[in-house]
């Protein structure tokens, strides 16, 4: 046993792509499940506060492009459950588990969407944060859950991309769409933040995971890098992050920043915050309400082979 | 302006805009992620068909009028769509019912628009008919999957399909305007368009189990500007940001 996880160490380490079917530790595939899943959660539990402005897209291209953007994030979901699903774990479980609030998804997505502007800060930050995030996955060690990720920073590249142009158009227009810009930006630059997780110091999960190249970087490492990148992009559209203390530091050759309110983030985490009821209520209702449905789905395929058998054995 | 060729561009774009509008309200809660993402694209399909009818509308009206004056910027009496689409998604069955109800009619309906003697026209619907295929192969599977599956599955989509049916009428009564342009070989005919809608109903519900509704009654409208109480709350929620903010650039 001790040489099986020796010798997967050392396959790690030389960089190798772990498959399904490799021999790996159960707490590799335990961990494994519990991000992908997580991070499948997110995306599918994303989709709602984005949602909530589809029908009231200001102009028919915003809304079509609102419309694929969320439909990306649909597709993401259904990439991920597919790599959680080769650690031997079904969708129905990994749903089960989001459902009784036993899996978590990011954290951001508990706060309200309250207006247009929220489209160009969320595709803006919050997505702009999760590719962050995200890039260092592309060569994570499990290969599924790596291959999903290319595919997956590819599109959300492109959903920062939009979500800053929703915020640079509010931003040239008139001044209340510039204060509604600003507006957004104060509501979302902290939640965006708290996305990287926990200080570095109280990070459970991390040692193990960078051995495992399950994770590539720190949270505050990634946070700082989040912070440098996005405050050139704020200047450029004329409005400020809410943070009193954020400075150039020319010593460090970074943004310094003021705290960070982890209060709040556990708050959010445990289930406290704006939106957690309403998010989690969505997704159990659009799964119980669509039971009849899955099943009706299932009989009648059960029908249809049916059929085909009788064909084949008069045939 | 050809006052008669806009009114007929809004008749035809004002149907993929309301359905469109009531798949969106869907997105993130469908009964699977496979199927928010079919409805999803099919909401996207139905917009995309928009946009051309009402890019090409807004041209012929001058004016520097654009495609989202054209959606966003008109009153109740003046949206033309059919009272079927404007139902709302009381549940699975209704929303496959009321797709399947509308794309059974839509694709006859592209046909004949394929032969317009309006270049534009029959543009849109060449371009438009390979998607409007791909949505009623989508929503018929799903009509037979439910009459067919589970007793429960059955029962609810025969509900739906006996109360969406009273509006099916009204797709195919001819109005003036639409006569006229049957004259003028640019709009369909839709005593052609309804040849085909029997026959392919007939066949699904056969497949599917379920029971052609016998109703006499219908209720229609909606072509003339006269609509369901549903329709104030869809404007309420698709014209808020332009109403709420108008004159800007979004
Ligand atoms: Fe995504
Ligand atoms: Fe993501
Ligand atoms: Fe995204």
């Amino acid at each position: 046993m001790q040489d099986l996880e020796k010798a997967f160490q050392a396959r790690i380490d030389a960089g190798e792509v772990i498959e399904p079917r490799d021999w790996m530790p159960e707490k590799y595939r335990k961990t494994n499940i519990r991000q992908i899943s997580q991070h499948a959660h997110s995306e599918v539990v994303g989709m709602l506060p984005e949602g909530n402005w589809i029908t009231r897209a200001p102009s028919l291209r915003r809304k079509v492009a609102l419309l694929a953007k969320i439909q990306d994030e649909a597709g993401h979901g259904l990439y991920l459950y597919s790599a959680a699903e080769t650690l031997g774990i079904s969708r129905d479980e990994l749903y089960d588990q989001l459902h009784t609030g036993k899996a978590k998804y990011s954290s951001i997505f508990n706060y309200p969407s309250l207006t247009w502007a929220d489209m160009g800060a969320i595709g803006w930050l919050v997505d702009g944060a999760a590719i962050v995030n995200q890039v260092m996955l592309t060569r994570t060690s499990f290969g599924p859950y790596a291959r999903a990720m290319v595919r997956i920073c590819k599109e959300e590249s492109f959903h920062q991309r939009q979500g800053y142009e929703i915020m640079l158009t509010l931003c040239k227009g008139t001044e209340v769409q510039k204060q509604m810009a600003q507006d957004a930006l104060n509501r979302w630059w902290w939640p965006s933040l708290m996305m990287f997780g926990p200080p570095d110091a109280e990070s459970t999960h991390t040692e193990q995971s960078m051995k495992w190249r399950i994770k590539r970087k720190s949270n505050d490492e990634l946070r700082q890098y989040f912070i440098d990148m996005t405050i050139p992009q704020a200047e450029v559209l004329g409005i400020t992050v809410p943070d009193p203390d954020l400075k150039w530091n020319e010593e460090r050759g970074h943004y310094d920043f003021g705290e960070i309110d982890w209060d709040e983030f556990w708050q959010v985490v445990k289930g406290h915050g704006p939106c957690n009821k309403q998010r989690l209520d969505a997704r159990k209702n659009a799964w119980n309400e669509g039971e009849w449905v899955r099943d009706a789905a299932v009989a009648y395929a059960e029908k249809q082979a049916n059929k085909q058998e009788q064909i084949a054995v008069a045939g | 302006m050809n006052d008669q060729l806009y009114q007929y561009l809004l008749l035809l774009g004002d149907n993929p805009l309301i359905l469109g509008h009531r798949l969106s309200e869907l997105c993130g809660h469908g009964p699977s992620l496979e199927t928010d993402i079919a409805l999803t694209n099919i909401s996207l399909d139905l917009f995309g068909q928009v946009r051309h009818y009402f890019q090409y509308a807004a041209k012929l009206n001058g004016e520097n009028q654009t495609e989202d004056d054209v959606a966003f910027l008109r009153y109740e009496h003046q949206y033309k769509n059919t009272l079927l689409v404007e139902q709302p998604n009381t549940d699975f069955a209704y929303v496959i019912g009321r797709q399947f109800l509308f794309d059974a009619y839509h694709l006859p309906l592209l046909e004949q628009l394929m032969a317009s003697k309006d270049k534009q026209i029959s543009a849109i619907a060449h371009k438009s008919i390979k998607e409007v295929k791909y949505h009623h192969r989508f929503s018929s599977e799903w009509v037979k999957r439910l009459g067919d599956g589970t007793e429960a599955s059955h029962q609810k989509m025969q509900t739906a399909i006996e109360d969406l049916w009273p509006f099916v009428a009204e797709l195919f009564e001819e109005t003036p305007l639409e006569q006229a342009m049957k004259e003028e070989g640019i709009g369909a005919d839709l005593s052609q368009v309804k040849e085909k809608y029997d026959a392919d109903v007939q066949n699904i519900f056969e497949l599917a189990q379920l029971q052609r509704p016998d109703h006499q009654y219908t209720q229609s409208g909606g072509k003339k500007g006269v609509h369901s109480e549903q329709l104030g709350y869809i404007l309420a929620d698709l014209q808020y940001m332009q109403r709420a903010y108008p004159n800007m650039t979004w």
